[in-house]
């Protein structure tokens, strides 16, 4: 057992390289796009923690604009400086989600997924609505950006999408850690039994709707704190940024990658938008683009119904067996 | 003042008659396959465009037209339940994400066609029918109000008097009684298949002439959809039904004296309403279709 974890150190530490070295290898729109693939990233990861509760949400994204909204808010009217509004924007997604929990939990299932819908666009709705304070159908506009960090000998400006993405880069993992943490807890492991056995864990003291509830706050929060991370580097929120469409693409994710690993989420979320970003374009096929990304989901759907989780598993199993096999010729 | 009211009761009539074909499509197909099929919208605009293609362009006769975009729509349903939802039909969650897929690929194909520009469909007749000074009805919209009657008794005759209809009720109530009394629920899911899209088929044909077409009209018909469904209680027809006229009136009346957007938020509170009172919906029974 303590032979392959070199190999595992080894593997987190070419990953470190690929992930330093990564934007400077690419253009300025691939480096602008690593940025928001980053941003995404998180919105998937805090996504999949609502689902091991068993509920899937069409208003996850809505949550991510919330956070987005309410940093943006607090900067321009309130004067709050860009790090701690980021902070406050967050917490507000979370106090949102709790809010909504109290409607929104009374439905299980498919009554939630449209649920969640519905008080997603109401909320959408109403930034588009009222033009004081959320700017109406162009939302609003010139939001303070991230302020740059001025060390005495060398100035980081997070205009430079390599440096923002470095900064969301760390962020990001910081809150991959502490997702992962709530997962590996007794409270992660509640979320699965309230998922698989909802009855036998209410049956022995669980308060399911308690354990619910915190799943959504906490997946909210994280998004808001994505939206927030969003907000700040393009300047500008609109309703549309945060439609049922850009769900779609956090829902696709999700499903093509897989929910029941940490890394399921994340793959999914890099090679699709890899594909519909990088490879798609560079064989310029822009009008073709939804035409060959709806193939591929349902192909994704019909052929690989445990997702690109499962293809991985399956890789490292083989790779697995053939160390061991190797060992054992060595002996 | 109640001039002002009848006319926007005439306009809701109108709205509630395409909402209603589209909405008992996506509940027919949800009671017989369990899977809410998101591309139901886009099936409403490849309608609108099979009238698009063939009668703006080929000048071919708007109801024989309105007919092939009744077959055409419903032979792309078959071709959905045997690519998707046939092979998926253990799988909900799939099945909404293929139809999400398949929704992408119907888009684009339109956009490749026809541009993403709006189409404008000449009427094919100008005559208004004159109630009073300020109500009046265009012809036009009085054939989407008459074929919608049309659709939907013959589908309630087609569900209540023949042995298909017998067959397809059994099999949405309970699929593995229906099989053990002979009932091939393959048939009956394509058959389902085909008669929902092609409602959502027939309802964007005859509609063209009167709405604005652009490849993304498919967006806001499913939220509408969505919402009759739910408020009309998931797997009932004529709850469906009424539910479309309720919210046809309501969206159309607010549309009127406030606002398009408040009119939406509107809509969506009162299925979040709905949803939380009574998740079985306003006219909604435990049986499905």
């Amino acid at each position: 057992m303590s032979k392959p974890q070199p190999l595992i150190l080894l593997s987190f530490l070419l990953l470190a390289v690929v992930l330093i070295v990564l934007p400077h290898g690419l253009s300025y729109s691939q480096r602008e796009i690593l940025v928001f693939l980053t941003i995404n990233i998180l919105v998937v990861s805090s996504y999949r923690l609502l689902t091991l509760t068993g509920e899937w949400s069409l208003g996850h994204i809505v949550m991510m604009g919330v956070g987005a909204y309410g940093s943006a808010l607090y900067t321009k009217e309130l004067g709050v400086p860009v790090p701690i509004s980021m902070i406050l924007g967050a917490l507000t997604a979370g106090i949102i989600a709790w809010g909504l929990s109290f409607p929104l939990f009374r439905m299980k299932g498919f009554y939630f997924l449209i649920g969640s819908f519905a008080a997603g666009e109401i909320i959408r709705l109403l930034w588009k609505r009222f033009r004081d304070p959320f700017g109406g159908p162009k939302g609003i506009k010139r939001i303070d950006p991230f302020p740059d960090i001025d060390f005495g000998f060398v100035r980081i400006d997070f205009f430079d999408p390599v440096n923002y993405y470095y900064f969301a880069l760390i962020i990001v993992i910081l809150c991959l850690v502490i997702l992962w943490r709530i997962e590996k807890s007794m409270i992660g492991l509640t979320f699965h039994a309230v998922h698989w056995q909802d009855k036998l864990a209410e049956s022995t003291g669980v308060n399911v709707r308690a354990y619910r509830t915190l799943a959504l706050v906490i997946s909210a929060t994280f998004a808001g704190l994505a939206g927030t991370l969003l907000a700040h580097y393009i300047g500008t929120v609109n309703p549309n940024v945060f439609d049922i469409e850009q769900m779609v693409f956090v829902l696709t994710w999700a499903i093509v990658g897989g929910t029941t690993t940490i890394y399921g989420p994340i793959i999914g979320c890099i090679i699709l938008t890899a594909l519909n970003e990088i490879v798609l374009r560079e064989i310029g096929l822009e009008q073709g683009r939804p035409l060959v990304y709806g193939l591929i989901l349902i192909a994704s759907v019909l052929f690989m119904p445990k997702g690109l989780e499962d293809v991985v598993k399956k890789v490292i199993e083989l790779m697995k067996q053939h160390v061991f096999r190797g060992r054992i010729k060595d002996v | 003042m109640i001039e002002l009211l009848l006319q926007t009761g005439l306009n809701a009539l109108f709205a509630a008659a395409y909402l209603s074909l589209v909405a008992v499509g996506l509940v027919l197909i949800f009671g017989v396959m369990g899977v809410i099929n998101f591309a139901h919208g886009e099936l409403f605009m490849l309608g609108a465009y099979v009238v698009v293609a063939l009668y703006t362009n080929l000048q071919m006769p708007f109801f024989l037209v309105v007919a092939i975009g009744l077959i055409f729509v419903g032979l792309v349903g078959i071709v959905m339940e045997m690519t998707m939802f046939h092979p998926l039909r253990d799988n909900p969650l799939g099945g909404l994400v293929a139809s999400i897929g398949f929704l992408m690929v119907i888009q684009a194909l339109i956009i490749l066609g026809f541009g993403v520009r709006m189409e404008h469909v000449p009427p094919v007749t100008q005559d208004v029918i004159v109630i009073s000074e300020k109500v009046r009805l265009p012809v036009q919209r009085l054939f989407v109000i008459l074929s919608a009657l049309v659709c939907l008794s013959a589908l309630w005759l087609f569900l209540k008097r023949t042995k298909f209809g017998w067959a397809l009720r059994a099999s949405a109530q309970d699929p593995e009684a229906a099989m053990l009394q002979g009932i091939s629920t393959r048939t009956v899911s394509i058959i389902a298949l085909f008669i929902g899209a092609a409602l959502a088929g027939v309802a964007g044909s005859v509609a063209a002439p009167v709405i604005s077409i652009s490849p993304v009209i498919g967006h806001s018909v499913i939220v509408s959809a969505f919402i009759v469904i739910i408020v009309g209680g998931i797997g009932s027809l004529e709850g469906a039904v009424l539910a479309s006229a309720t919210y046809a009136f309501i969206h159309t009346v607010i549309t009127t004296f406030v606002d398009g957007v408040i009119a939406d938020i509107v809509g969506l509170s009162l299925m979040l309403m709905v949803l939380i009172i009574k998740p079985t919906g306003m006219f909604g029974t435990q049986d499905r279709v």
